[in-house]
């Protein structure tokens, strides 16, 4: 077996736009097919793609609860960064993805799990945001902005989506 | 290595992988999914629909260190062959 160059690929997912996730999820399921380590960390609206689409019964505070209904709740419920044409716009893209067979966010997460990328959820943006841990998806590290530094510095490519 | 046509049209592959009906990634996933089964020095062939693989498969061959051989325009679609590192 020839010698391959195992490197590694950092991506900051702060948007939450089903657009730009898919943009953050086909370069890093992509590294990964080609050998890479990649390690997502997901912050501020980044978060919404994360969530469970169900409520989960956690005490919040009346903001918490307010920015809960109003951000998108997981990777079926994100809207588009352009033509979101007040919501018609996902389907609208859903459904030409589906015509160019591009596979939808939530299966894309699925193939990230499966190809081993790590995705760290940032717990400084989720205490801002009001986001729990009950309300992510499982399989997921939690950490700060130092993890995701260390991870960055053994990187040779960063990206902020 | 150059291959003809006609030489690629007959090579039999130890591995074949079906990625029609699949957009970027879904070839090098199907690439990397099926490298596996394929013994090192032989020959897998992947079948894709995406035409951006015929830059795409070449670009992970590289970094795999496996050998990109060419490919063969079917109707509908595109049979491109790799050698598996020896």
């Amino acid at each position: 077996m020839a010698e391959t160059t195992t490197t590694k690929k950092t991506i900051v997912v702060f948007s939450g736009e089903m657009d730009k996730i898919l943009a953050a999820f086909v370069i890093a399921n992509g590294a990964a097919a080609m050998g890479d380590d990649v390690t997502m960390f997901f912050t501020f609206w980044g978060l919404n793609v994360l969530r469970v689409d169900a409520s989960a019964h956690v005490a919040k505070t009346p903001l918490e609860r307010a920015f809960g209904w109003m951000m998108p709740r997981g990777a079926d419920h994100l809207r588009t960064s352009h033509f979101n044409l007040a919501g018609a716009g996902p389907h609208l893209m859903g459904h030409m993805m589906k015509r160019h067979h591009v596979d939808p966010v939530r299966s894309m997460i699925e193939t990230a799990r499966e190809q081993g990328i790590k995705m760290i959820a940032c717990t400084m943006s989720m205490d801002v945001m009001g986001i729990h841990r009950e309300e992510l998806i499982d399989g997921l590290e939690y950490a700060g902005v130092a993890t995701y530094l260390g991870e960055a510095d053994e990187a040779n490519v960063n990206l902020f989506i | 290595m150059t291959i003809s046509i006609d030489e690629l049209r007959d090579l039999k592959a130890d591995a074949v992988v079906d990625a029609r009906g699949t957009s970027c990634p879904g070839p090098i996933l199907a690439a990397k999914k099926g490298i596996p089964a394929v013994p090192a020095g032989g020959l897998m062939e992947v079948m894709a629909t995406d035409s951006g693989t015929l830059k795409d498969l070449p670009a992970w061959c590289k970094k795999m260190g496996h050998d990109f051989l060419g490919y063969v325009e079917e109707p509908g679609y595109l049979r491109l062959f790799l050698r598996k590192a020896a």
